[in-house]
């Protein structure tokens, strides 16, 4: 089994979640998607701690994230494939 | 796993099972905290429960104390009780409500007697039902007889992804074999709220949900001065990855994995309706969540967390896990079961589910968990509003 560095909950997420102590800027990280149990790749662009989200797609503002196969927020600033999401680009729809 | 079908625990008068054998000393007020603390100084094997409120409380305020600690007394956890106000009245309601249950209970009032002489009644009382509840053995009861509470905190992004599911798999191997389960947090709830309403057996259990966590958020708009997002996700939370309030609803609501719940209980209310998953009104603060679900009768608290909340209960034993490898490592002394390996993807969540079941029945039997060989005793009250 190659080496998972990032967990995808639900097929329909665009983010996933870093589990490994970090990936590095440019690093080729291995992706597992829980609920169909599938394997894929993403390239970092960006040094992400452990926990935190990359982008497994380019968002503009206004965008939507997606995870756990639901809506957890909107996009107020764009970021490109392989970032890190977080505070800084996404915030709740609540308030 | 063949999941046994059976823990040794504390038979108790009124046919509930305890896990934990405790004589309770139990202040009806702030005022008579020092009385409850110099007794269980006194007598060995008895354990004092201080707490900050309990005088000038009114309306829905004031039942949800005279609630919880009645609630907290009934708890097949606790053998014997003893309860301690400074006037009789307020007591004597508590002690009359706990009576009902069968267990030895006591009650004492302070006014026109002052400390000394009262500590040195209650002391002499307390003794006896300290020696009366070491005789007590613990017993083979079904596993029907274990009500299941859980709360989550200092979550992060490995809540969500492993360690709530690994509750939520217990508890959908669990709820068959017809054990009381509870969830509770209505805050950490609120981007999921939807969802969650949907996971109501009947209409009734639904509507009652919603209705729960609609007068919730109109109480945060009224209060608030902004948003919650200082509080809601916490610095904690933001630390470990967590974005939003939505994210973090999300990944709360693994704990009950794919069960409905069937009915919607008020702040530490025992539930009525038999077997089953509970939703419980709580604030989505550890220490008075817990303490509100025991109040309620459960007897043993499941805490899955990310960045590593140390929280305990005087009566209820709290089992923690985590899946955060940095935290197994760094608080180690907290973490009863590291299931972290499900990242790496060493460990599935069935086996994770099994391996907490275990750790589950180890503390029924009298393992203690981390937070009781630390000395973990949070007994915190939920205030409504501010006193007359």
């Amino acid at each position: 089994m190659a080496k998972t560095d990032i967990i995808i909950h639900d097929k329909k997420d665009n983010v996933g979640v870093i589990v490994v102590e970090k990936v590095n800027k440019g690093q080729d990280c291995g992706c597992w998607i829980m609920e169909n149990d599938a394997s894929n790749n993403i390239k970092s662009e960006a040094e992400i701690p452990l926990g935190h989200k990359i982008a497994l797609q380019d968002f503009k503002e206004g965008d939507t994230i997606i995870k756990y196969g639901h809506d957890i927020g909107k996009v107020v600033k764009s970021i490109k494939k392989g970032d890190h999401v977080h505070v800084h680009n996404v915030k709740t729809k609540k308030w | 796993m063949d999941i046994p079908k059976s823990f040794l625990g504390y038979k108790r008068e009124n046919g509930r099972a305890g896990t934990r054998n405790h004589v309770i000393i139990l202040p009806v007020d702030d005022i008579s905290n020092a009385c409850a603390e110099a007794v269980s100084n006194n007598i060995k094997g008895t354990i004092a429960l201080p707490h900050s409120y309990g005088r000038l409380q009114f309306g829905a305020d004031l039942e949800l104390h005279f609630r919880t600690m009645i609630g907290t007394g009934k708890n097949p956890n606790v053998a014997a009780v003893i309860v301690i106000g400074i006037e009789p009245k307020w007591t004597k309601r508590i002690v009359d409500a706990i009576a009902k249950t069968g267990k030895p209970v006591e009650g004492f009032s302070i006014e026109g007697v002052g400390d000394i002489d009262t500590i040195a009644k209650v002391s002499k009382k307390a003794q006896e039902l300290s020696m009366w509840a070491s005789e007590k053995q613990r017993e083979e009861c079904p596993i029907s007889d274990l009500w299941i509470s859980v709360k989550c905190g200092e979550s992060d992004t490995t809540s969500g992804l492993a360690s709530n599911p690994t509750v939520g798999n217990l508890m959908d191997k669990l709820e068959p074999l017809g054990v009381h389960l509870c969830f509770g947090e209505t805050s950490e709830l609120t981007g999921a709220e939807n969802v969650c309403a949907k996971r109501g057996k009947t209409k009734e259990a639904q509507e009652k949900f919603m209705k729960t966590w609609s007068s919730y958020n109109d109480f945060i708009l009224k209060e608030a001065t902004n948003d919650l997002s200082e509080s809601q996700p916490t610095a904690g939370n933001i630390a470990g990855g967590l974005t939003t309030i939505e994210e973090k609803a999300f990944g709360n609501f693994q704990k009950i994995g794919s069960r409905e719940f069937i009915d919607v209980l008020e702040p530490a209310e025992e539930p009525s309706k038999g077997k089953g998953l509970y939703f419980m009104d709580t604030s989505s603060a550890a220490a008075e969540c817990v303490t509100l679900q025991a109040a309620g009768g459960f007897n043993i608290h499941l805490f899955p967390t990310g960045q590593g909340n140390i929280i305990g209960n005087p009566i209820e034993p709290v089992i923690k896990l985590t899946a955060n490898p940095l935290t197994a490592k760094t608080m180690s002394e907290h973490i009863d079961l590291d299931v972290s390996k499900i990242l790496s993807r060493e460990m599935n969540l069935d086996q994770a589910g099994d391996e907490l079941i275990k750790a589950t029945l180890k503390v029924a039997n009298g393992r203690l968990t981390c937070a009781e060989a630390l000395g973990h005793k949070e007994f915190v009250m939920t205030k409504l509003y501010r006193s007359a």
